[in-house]
């Protein structure tokens, strides 16, 4: 490759942003940067002179992206990968993937494409992987929270554990709801009531 | 719930209200439509969803439609707008040094006067750093509107960045700005922790400033009209809803409790009441107009206003005006709000566009039941606009 794409990738999770480094650097992309998710963010990546910036689509600091430009060319601004109607497939596997990229510039499109397509897959796994992390993270606030509301129904109505988690149940199937929502609704009136 | 499944995008501020008020209080539900609304991480975010169709609607920044259908943001596509949600609502605030700086200059603090901090800003000789929540918002506009009057080598020394509004005390903390104009809760969040003072609300640059708009793809709108229908009555009625003072208190209380909006109870409290504490310790000001949802026509999306818009664009991106305005008064579409809103017990304006900024008091003009009262709508520096003179 004559000349490397200058590529800047910004995550703030430094586990996910070097699995994403050496996933771009394994198919031959060694000019790689990672930024975390901080303040100045346009300004730095800016200072920087980057070809491509990747981040993922559901990045709060995402806005601040939109006016990025070459600091020495202010005219040359970075422009949001989807605004191309060129290839509709890869903007709609890049959206499921949760990528979203910023070509700065006017590097050769072929190359862009060639490093979105290594991105796309990456991000694929990633958010999957993200996806995993916060279902296990819900799961165990549910848990937490189904507890704290069954001690109470234990405590207030002098109940087993198993006889209070039983009334739990019963009482969401009879409403249609979930046993996590009888659960908050609980939790909530007490507080309320406290 | 139950009813026809629509998809409805919004970012997390106090003005995203009459959708979570259209969702909770059952308006949407009366009007046949489940809806479900999903939280954006950003305003770029929420636009690229909309464009591709993940999204059947969304509250966006007013200019938002405008810029998509110009293609300046994202991937070009139509977006129109039935309905305005909220006009006005925003501050603008300083660095506690910028603060100090202007302080000594003779700045009080306490006036609303657009025109003295003009004036302050103008005997500023160093650059600064303008914080904006995006390019195409109604922040940017008003700020670029209130500095417009200043000389061009004054003007070169402000740079506007864009910043995400829970993010904006921080930047200002951390020196990367020095000036923000933020939807509340986030200017009062930054009065609080110390970061900011505030300098301006909104309000005081141009009197009604369309802030959050129901936008919707025009060929989406064409192929489920009944849904877009049902929404904009949907929204509009949340709308009238919460203009009304004595149902703020229970707004609050469904606002702070709502898994939609993740916010203090006391922020909801005083962008809803205009009560805006602008720094530490001081009287809070009483704006009026702080932040409307409804009442007085304040939902209609007048093609002026949308002209405005353009025009402003225009002037900031360089690109050719008289094209540029005609583009934008079809973003805004007060026909679809006369005929989506034709069973409801809504008055409406008998024109569609007015000239903005003439109005400096309330004034009655002809309405569909006979007269209506309009809300002030002047601007700061007392010009007016006239689409009509355009065409």
């Amino acid at each position: 490759m004559s000349e490397d794409l200058k590529i800047i990738v910004v995550e703030a999770d430094r586990d996910l942003a070097f699995q994403i480094v050496d996933t771009l650097r394994d198919e031959g992309w060694k000019n790689v940067t990672v930024l975390g998710d901080e303040m100045g963010l346009a300004r730095k990546i800016a200072a920087l002179e980057p070809d491509l910036v990747l981040i993922d689509l559901a990045n709060p600091s995402r806005d601040s992206l939109e006016q990025v430009s070459r600091a020495t060319e202010a005219d040359n601004r970075a422009v949001a990968m989807f605004v191309d109607h060129s290839d509709d497939e890869m903007t709609r596997a890049a959206m499921a993937a949760g990528l979203s990229a910023y070509v700065v510039g006017a590097p050769e499109p072929e190359r862009v494409k060639s490093v979105l397509k290594t991105a796309i897959a990456r991000f694929q796994v990633t958010s999957q992987m993200r996806r995993e992390l916060d279902h296990a993270r819900k799961a165990l606030e549910d848990r937490k929270t189904i507890d704290r509301a069954k001690g109470m129904v234990m405590r207030a109505r002098g109940l087993s554990e198993e006889e209070a988690y039983a009334l739990m149940r019963k009482t969401a199937m009879s409403q249609n709801r979930k046993v996590i929502d009888v659960a908050q609704a609980l939790l909530t009136a007490s507080d309320l009531l406290a | 719930m139950s009813g026809v499944p629509l998809n409805c995008g919004y970012v997390p501020l106090v003005d995203c209200a009459p959708l979570i008020i259209a969702r909770e209080l059952g308006f949407a539900e009366q009007n046949g439509i489940r809806l479900n609304l999903l939280r954006q991480p950003s305003w770029a975010a929420l636009r690229d969803l909309l464009a591709l169709g993940h999204l059947d609607a969304a509250q966006m920044l007013s200019p938002m439609p405008i810029a998509m259908s110009l293609g300046l943001s994202g991937p070009q596509v139509d977006v129109v707008a039935p309905l305005v949600i909220s006009a006005n609502g925003t501050v603008f605030g300083v660095s506690p040094a910028l603060a100090q700086q202007m302080g000594s200059a003779g700045w009080g603090g306490y006036e609303m006067a657009p025109g003295r901090v003009l004036g302050h800003l103008a005997g500023n000789t160093h650059p600064l750093r303008v914080g904006v929540p995006f390019p195409y918002s109604m922040h940017r506009l008003l700020f670029e509107y209130l500095i417009a009057g200043l000389p061009e080598a004054q003007r070169r020394l402000f740079t506007i960045v864009t910043c995400p509004p829970p993010l904006m005390a921080d930047a200002v903390d951390a020196g990367e700005i020095d000036l923000f104009a933020v939807g509340e809760p986030w200017g009062t969040v930054a009065v609080g922790s110390g970061a900011a003072e505030l300098i301006l609300p909104g309000a005081s640059i141009w009197a009604h400033a369309p802030e959050k708009v129901l936008g919707m793809r025009r060929d989406w709108v064409g192929a489920h009209e009944s849904k877009a229908e049902a929404l904009t009555r949907a929204v509009f009625e949340a709308c009238e809803w919460l203009s009304v003072a004595k149902n703020h208190p229970l707004a609050c209380e469904i606002l702070a409790r709502s898994e939609h909006l993740n916010l203090p109870d006391a922020a909801i409290e005083a962008a809803l009441s205009g009560r805006i504490t602008p720094r530490p310790g001081a009287t809070p000001w009483h704006v009026p107009n702080f932040i409307q949802f409804g009442g007085a026509g304040a939902s209609f999306p007048w093609r002026s206003s949308a002209a405005w818009i353009g025009s402003q664009l225009s002037k900031l991106e360089l690109l050719e005006r008289e094209d540029v305005i005609a583009k934008a008064a079809q973003c805004f579409r007060p026909d679809l709000y006369r005929k989506f809103l034709a069973q409801t017990d809504a008055d409406m304006p008998g024109a569609s566009a007015k000239i903005e900024g003439s109005l400096a008091h309330p004034t009655a003009v002809s309405s569909t039941r006979g007269e209506m009262i309009l809300e002030p709508d002047a601007f700061f520096d007392g010009k007016t606009f006239d689409f009509s003179e355009i065409f």
